[in-house]
């Protein structure tokens, strides 16, 4: 197209182009396939899913969705002949497997906690986050360096190694399998994060703009509300979503320290049991609505999420 | 936009004092993480040289000073525990960062539809370790697993289990956690390529340093700081690592894959030897701190650099 006058040295040629696009996008096509499985897992029958050699090709059911969503029980024959027809379609997919529904299964419920506990912690963690690191950023604090590294270490900590005192602590304080307990908990643990990506992000924008807006008789709180805040939202935002992943997915305190009320989904996903082991179609089921609302997220802020892992968002 | 008046003098901001606006707006982060991670620790300390048990609570707690610490370090399952971690981590590290960088180096050639790919690849890393854990058991399931499948559709491998089988367990793990954290290692790689000053390649392509040259002492070099810190978190997380494992293998077969953090939930929560599994956490922890403590300052050498 144009001369190569005009093309800029750094330019790759298009040749390097075409080779690097192809070994990504082998290296996507792979990575993506244990994912594909499993979401079509998800749409097949429990048969479907042991059969040897593994089916890609298959008649897709919503067996698994279905049984996800209930809990069953397995009727002689002689009782199913005797009920009436069914009322509705999961009904029927059900029965063909000589079972009936005998009510909804607690997966509603441990989404439902995982949304609760998953956004109240991201927020808390954010706020707290972005001030510490506004605190960190602008102002000469005692031991900074030390403090910041007290705040990474805090992260190094295996769960389990607390687990113990934290059960003990919540026992006494009554928040043990509440969703407070849990928000609490999970705010610790991504608070660390926080301040160490958003002091990244506040580093980066100029100080100058805050002091023009000291000089022009602002306070120092309207300064970051009004100056520093909205320069810093990209960051925000990308800090927001790793917090949200990790609580959302986070398996050792939820596994530990609760049981029926605040149980979040990891950790009923895996004792999801069908005849003979676990109910596959049901996992695969389970593992897909899980991962939906992290996908959405991701492509929603993925420009955002690129830049501001960057650093780039904030800078000029 | 704000605009500096002439001859206005500049006066102290209005309001709060600088100083009481940072402890304010720090102090909130400082309590948390005192009430519920220092707290807690610091009972971690003391229950590690008691004879606590957590399924008794009314057995009188009895002093035993240095007693867990010795057993402890005197039973030889704990060096297989650590050394079953260090592969791990030492493993999976090696891989993401080879890959990862790999990866970084050539979506940085920016061709078409590379943010579409980007977003595609790193989904494995938004998943919940717990889960993956969980499908992963059925890819490699010897009979309907599709990985055993598709390895038989290269090469004759023949009837393999990659979970139970006593040589292959210790990369099963390695290649989960590989297949799930390459991602992020490659995001950080992606964010230190991009922070490279083009006019620096351009001196170099003046000079007429060959590519393999400025890749050596150009890339390599300002990317190391970002690359360093990727290394530092993936370290510490699969120092910890717990959730993935104990869903694929539950630390078996035997105790192959039994990692340190897998060990420590057994002794807790199985054994309930709270004073026991106590110390061993406390001496977990004093690694990990420690480690992180030299490496932190090493890459801040490096960052100056």
């Amino acid at each position: 197209m144009s001369g190569p006058s005009t093309r800029s040295v750094l330019e790759p040629s298009p040749w390097s182009q075409r080779l690097a696009a192809l070994l990504v996008i082998v290296y996507a096509l792979i990575t993506m396939i244990p994912l594909v499985w499993i979401v079509l897992t998800g749409l097949k029958t429990p048969p479907d899913a042991i059969a040897y050699p593994p089916k890609v090709f298959f008649e897709p059911s919503l067996e698994g969705y279905v049984n996800l969503f209930t809990a069953r029980s397995r009727q002689a024959p002689e009782y199913m002949a005797s009920l009436p027809p069914p009322t509705s379609w999961y009904d029927e997919l059900v029965r063909k497997r000589n079972m009936v529904i005998t009510g909804p299964s607690r997966f509603a419920e441990r989404y439902l906690n995982s949304v609760i506990i998953g956004f109240g912690s991201t927020f808390l963690a954010v706020f707290l986050g972005t001030i510490a690191a506004y605190g960190f950023s602008r102002f000469k604090v005692p031991l900074k360096d030390d403090l910041l590294f007290f705040i990474l270490s805090t992260r190094m900590m295996p769960p389990i190694a607390v687990a113990v005192p934290i059960f003990l602590m919540y026992r006494v304080l009554g928040l043990s399998d509440t969703h407070l307990g849990m928000i609490l908990l999970y705010t610790m643990v991504n608070v660390s994060l926080a301040v160490w990506l958003l002091k990244g992000f506040i580093d980066e924008i100029p100080m100058e703009y805050e002091e023009a807006a000291l000089v022009d008789g602002y306070s120092r709180m309207q300064a970051f509300w009004k100056v520093v805040l909205p320069q810093a939202k990209t960051g925000i935002a990308a800090t927001a979503i790793f917090c949200l992943i990790f609580a959302w997915n986070e398996y050792a305190f939820a596994l530990l320290l609760t049981s029926g009320e605040a149980q979040t989904a990891p950790p009923f996903i895996p004792i999801i049991i069908g005849e003979g082991g676990l109910d596959w179609p049901a996992v695969g089921a389970g593992t897909t609505l899980f991962l939906l609302p992290i996908v959405f997220f991701t492509v929603l802020l993925r420009k955002h999420l690129l830049r501001g892992i960057t650093f780039g968002a904030v800078r000029k | 936009m704000a605009v500096t008046r002439p001859g206005k003098p500049v006066q102290r901001a209005r309001g709060l004092s600088d100083r009481a606006v940072a402890w304010i707006f720090i102090s909130p982060t400082i309590v948390l993480l005192l009430a519920i991670n220092i707290f807690p620790l610091l009972w971690t300390i003391y229950l590690s040289f008691t004879n606590y048990r957590a399924n008794q609570p009314g057995r009188p707690v009895r002093w035993v000073g240095v007693e867990n610490y010795e057993r402890l370090l005197g039973s030889e399952d704990i060096w297989e525990y650590l050394q079953a971690t260090a592969h791990f981590v030492g493993w999976s590290i090696f891989f993401q960062v080879v890959l990862g960088l790999g990866l970084a180096l050539l979506i940085n050639r920016q061709f078409k539809g590379h943010t579409a790919l980007t977003t595609l690849i790193l989904l494995p890393m938004m998943l919940s370790p717990a889960v993956v854990g969980v499908f992963w058991t059925y890819i490699y399931q010897p009979q309907a697993g599709i990985f055993n499948y598709i390895i038989n559709f290269f090469i004759d491998a023949g009837s393999f289990t990659m979970i139970g089988d006593v040589n292959l367990a210790p990369w099963s793990i390695v290649l989960v956690d590989t297949w799930m954290w390459t991602p992020y290692v490659m995001l950080i790689c992606l964010a230190g390529l991009r922070s490279i000053p083009d006019y620096i390649y351009e001196a170099a392509e003046v000079d007429r340093a060959s590519k393999l040259r400025q890749f050596w002492s150009i890339t390599l070099p300002m990317v190391l700081p970002f690359l360093m810190l990727a290394v530092l978190f993936r370290a510490i997380e699969n120092f910890k690592m717990f959730d993935m494992v104990v869903e694929l293998t539950s630390g078996g077969p035997g105790s192959i894959t039994e990692l340190a953090s897998i060990n420590l939930k057994r002794e807790a929560f199985e054994k309930w030897r709270t004073g026991y599994s106590s110390a061993f956490a406390v001496i977990l922890f004093v690694t990990v701190f420690g480690a992180g403590n030299i490496y932190v300052k090493f890459l801040n050498k490096v960052k100056q650099r």
